[in-house]
């Protein structure tokens, strides 16, 4: 049992990604958003979630990828990170998947491979090299982390 | 209940003590008021009457929990007390010193009792305490003192005996007994018989009285009403939602319920505010003892008055207002109010008068602090002001006496100031400032030379539900807070080219004679400045600055609950936090002193007026720059805006760790680097023990810089040149005609293995 983990995945942009169960609050469909004006890109919006105000991170911007296609709706992956709720905006969910990492399974959690993009890397704690995909496995809270660059915020002249 | 197990007696006697604890604490506030009053009235008989029964119930509370040593001190200061109470010992100052050290001493036990379950803490030093208290209790009378101890000490024991049998009974007729009993002067006509006993009497009889107005209350758990709090804010969400659904809707029945449900959330809502509502004097009640002992301290004498006790406000916000109110009232002693000699060479009372009220008015809870000191010169502060950089000549020249005193919240004249004159203080009236602003309230300092300061403090009532207008911008919505709204202006075409004017790029609105600056929304957003051919202008006001926001609509204004906004967003200074609206779509609440600030709002108005275009771009370049010394006289500048705090410990604070060093600050520890080392000189030695350090924050991380002492702020447009460049140092420049090493604050902060 103590070997077991569990993943909730998602797409970006071709990407496979996991979080682990533990740290996933819900998955909702796509939600209305409120735009934030000044606010780093990958601040996509906040959403009323049962009257909760959650910031919504869009990963494709938090990884430099390219946007999603206009009429593409993002999925929220709600995540618990640093005593707050975040929603990670993705392309599209997957399964919940158990992954055995028990020393029998031959499977263990890997640091990412060295050409991976350093803003990927930044934000994964490892990869899980499953049968059938890459398993890259999120840290929430890495992700959910936009530092607010200020002189975006201060700036009258466009 | 069934049997108790013994489990449940330990959770019991925990909660036993728990009650005992906030009451005691309770009632020693009080006993610090009454100390003080009862020194200005020595004799008092209700006042030693009062003191008398709070230290009696303490020592009967710590007797029956087997605190002994708190038992023991309390009984000695209760035998002191009632020789003072009977006339039979004078209150000197000294006497009134050793129960003050008592009521500290009882505090620090308690302390001990709410940390430890016990009260055997060796940090505190009853025996000594106990000894002074027996000198006092010898001192001038010493003829005979030991019969009456000991008739109080037979006395006593049958007395609380019979209390606690009696109590439940008593409790049950007190409303019956309280009348006839409680009068005090029933112990007048037998004062020596057996004061004590009658005393005991009188005092237990009161007791059961007071137990059945407590009776009427109980004590709640502060998050269980702060999840009710957000549980209604909710309901009144979900109500505005259903009410703008049923507006059009035909069903009479639904109509009827949905209003029964509009009253129903209204009178919940403000009953649930109700419940988390305290009265200020709470805090005042600590304030009497604080100005006793500044008093003492500073050699003044002052005339602490107080006028409403009753006003309530927020219990958050209360808790906020503590630090920034003792601040304000230990500036007015340290500052305001001079020295006896002082004030009768200016032909003044000896005694200084400080006068603490507060009241309600237009929703908003206003506290005034006020003195007849001597007052604030404007004069010399707008020279201070000048040395510092915080304002320019030009500006100063313009600036009215009013805007000039509040130039002393400015965050880079008091750290200037502080760490300069005041010495050793470390909280400026910026920080003041800066905590008010933060629960929405406002300070206004006005003051008259040689006739006192007066010190405005405006709060709202409440935190979690505002009062907000309204505003769309395109296709969103903002709110902004009522606390910050002047009024509206609508400006059609014509009117628009009348009074608007646009000086040296920042437009400009005449209204009834001044000048007010406007920011469009757009700009505010981060948006090129749109042209219209209309203008809507809420005019709104942060501290000293009115300025105006030019907005697409106005809708109109509503009771807001103010959420917070995560992790990401808070370093934005446009936005206060977020709402939700009737229609459940997130709205941002726009921060007018943030917008103000990050808007150079102020600045606007002086530009204009000089209209001066070639001094707009100067400005432009120019940053403001913390001047240092350090490594024996070298110069150094860092930018004043990577600054926090500008600190100064001392040398046997300094902890080690490897080669690292850091100080404890503020729950937390700060890294230290020494800028000498880091730049590549030579450590200075400071013949006093202490070190002044610039603390720099970068997101959650803090470094402490050590330097030799801050020599001035300074704003200037620098040109860096590569001279002197090396590790840890950008380049050089000239300011104040004098070569000065620009710090790379970036790889100093690299060296504390921090940040990075």
């Amino acid at each position: 049992m103590d070997h077991q983990s569990q993943y909730c995945t998602f797409w970006v942009d071709g990407l496979f990604f996991g979080v682990p169960v533990s740290s996933v609050q819900e998955v909702l469909r796509y939600q209305q958003l409120t735009v934030v004006p000044s606010a780093p890109e990958a601040i996509q919006g906040l959403i009323n979630l049962r009257g909760q105000i959650v910031t919504a991170v869009d990963l494709r911007y938090r990884l430099g990828l390219p946007a999603r296609a206009d009429d593409a709706l993002p999925m929220n992956v709600i995540v618990r990170s640093r005593g707050e709720v975040v929603s990670l905006l993705v392309d599209d969910i997957g399964d919940v998947i158990t992954v055995d990492t028990s020393p029998r399974s031959g499977l263990e959690l890997e640091p990412a491979p060295a050409n991976v993009p350093s803003v990927v890397q930044d934000v994964v704690s490892g990869v899980l090299a499953l049968p059938e995909a890459v398993l890259l496995v999120l840290d929430a809270d890495r992700a959910a982390d936009v530092s607010v660059a200020l002189e975006t915020t201060t700036g009258g002249t466009p | 209940m069934g049997s108790l197990s013994e489990g449940d007696k330990v959770d019991d006697d925990a909660e036993i003590i728990a009650e005992f604890l906030v009451e005691s604490h309770e009632n020693l506030d009080q006993l610090d008021r009454d100390l003080v009053e009862l020194e200005r009235a020595p004799g008092s008989r209700e006042l030693l009457s009062s003191i008398f029964r709070t230290i009696h119930t303490i020592k009967g509370t710590s007797g029956f929990l087997a605190f002994n040593r708190l038992e023991a001190l309390t009984h000695v200061g209760e035998n002191l007390l009632s020789r003072l109470r009977d006339g039979e010992m004078e209150l000197t100052p000294p006497v009134a010193q050793s129960l003050l050290t008592m009521v500290d001493t009882v505090r620090a036990l308690l302390g001990s009792v709410e940390e430890t379950g016990k009260d055997t803490a060796a940090a505190v030093d009853v025996d000594v305490v106990v000894a002074a208290l027996k000198v006092a209790l010898e001192g001038p009378t010493a003829a005979e003192p030991v019969e009456a101890v000991e008739v109080a000490e037979v006395a006593e024991v049958p007395v609380a005996e019979v209390a606690e049998v009696v109590e439940v009974p008593v409790a049950e007729v007190a409303e019956v007994v309280a009348l006839p009993v409680a009068p005090t002067p029933v112990f007048e006509p037998v004062p020596d018989l057996l004061p004590e006993f009658v005393a005991d009497v009188v005092a237990d009889d009161d007791e059961p009285a007071k137990r059945a107005v407590v009776d009427a209350s109980v004590r709640v758990d502060v998050d269980l009403l702060d999840s009710l709090v957000q549980l209604v804010g909710e309901l009144v969400l979900t109500r505005n939602q259903v009410l703008q659904r049923t507006e059009t809707a035909e069903d009479i029945e639904l109509v009827r319920a949905v209003q029964r449900l509009d009253l129903v959330a209204s009178e919940l809502q403000e009953g649930i505010m109700k419940t988390r509502m305290q009265p200020i004097g709470q805090v005042w009640s600590k304030m009497p003892r604080i100005v006793r002992d500044l008093a003492l301290q500073l050699g003044r004498e002052v005339d602490l008055q107080m006028e409403g006790h009753d006003t309530e406000l927020d219990r958050s916000l209360l808790e906020a207002l503590k630090g920034p109110l003792t601040h304000l009232v230990r500036n007015a002693l340290d500052h305001g109010i001079e020295t006896p000699a002082d004030r009768v060479a200016a032909g003044k009372p000896s005694q200084g008068r400080l006068l603490l009220r507060s009241f309600h008015e237009s929703g908003q809870v206003v506290v005034e602090i006020s003195d007849d000191g001597k007052g604030i010169d404007p004069d010399t502060i707008l020279r201070f002001a000048i040395e510092r950089g915080v304002v320019t000549r030009d500006q100063a020249a313009r600036m009215e006496t009013r805007e000039v005193i509040n130039l002393i919240f400015r965050p880079g004249f008091s750290t200037a100031a502080e760490v300069t004159n005041v010495s050793g203080r470390g909280v400026g009236m910026d920080v003041v400032r800066t905590n008010i602003e933060r629960i929405g309230g406002t300070v206004d300092m006005q003051s008259q030379v040689g006739q006192g300061t007066t010190c405005r403090v405006r709060i709202p009532l409440t935190l979690a539900i505002i009062p907000a207008l309204v505003i769309g911008e395109g296709e969103e919505t903002y709110a902004i807070p009522q606390a910050n709204l002047v009024e509206l202006v609508r400006l059609e075409a014509e009117d628009m080219a009348r009074s608007v004017e646009v000086v040296a790029g920042a437009p400009l609105l005449r209204l009834r004679g001044h000048l007010l600056p406007l920011v469009s929304m757009a700009e505010v957003l981060g948006r090129p400045r749109p042209d219209a051919e209309a203008l809507t202008v809420v005019v709104v006001q942060a501290d000293d600055m009115r300025f105006g926001i030019c907005v697409d609509k106005v809708h109109d204004t509503q009771e807001i609950v103010v959420k917070p906004i995560g992790r990401q967003l808070k370093l934005l200074p446009t936005y206060a936090g977020a709402t939700i609206m009737g229609d459940g779509r997130v709205a941002l609440i726009l921060d007018v002193p943030g917008i103000a600030h990050a808007h150079a709002v102020a600045q606007t108005v002086t530009q204009s007026k000089s209209a001066q275009d070639s001094r707009t771009a100067e400005e432009e370049s120019s940053t403001a720059l913390l001047v240092l010394e350090v490594g024996g006289g070298r110069r150094a500048a860092l930018p004043l805006r990577e600054v926090s705090r500008l600190e100064e410990f001392s040398v046997d604070r300094i902890e080690r760790s490897g080669n690292a060093e850091a100080v404890q600050y503020r729950d937390g520890i700060l890294p230290l680097v020494r800028l000498a080392g880091a730049i590549g000189l030579v450590e200075s030695v400071r013949e006093d023990d202490q070190v002044s350090v610039v603390v720099h924050e970068s997101g959650t991380s803090r470094v402490g810089i050590v330097i030799d002492r801050v020599l001035d702020v300074v704003e200037a447009s620098v040109v860096c040149s590569e001279v002197g460049r090396r590790a840890g140092v950008l380049g050089s420049a000239v300011i104040q005609d004098r070569v000065t090493d620009l710090v790379d604050l970036d790889a100093v902060v690299a060296l504390s293995g921090v940040g990075a």
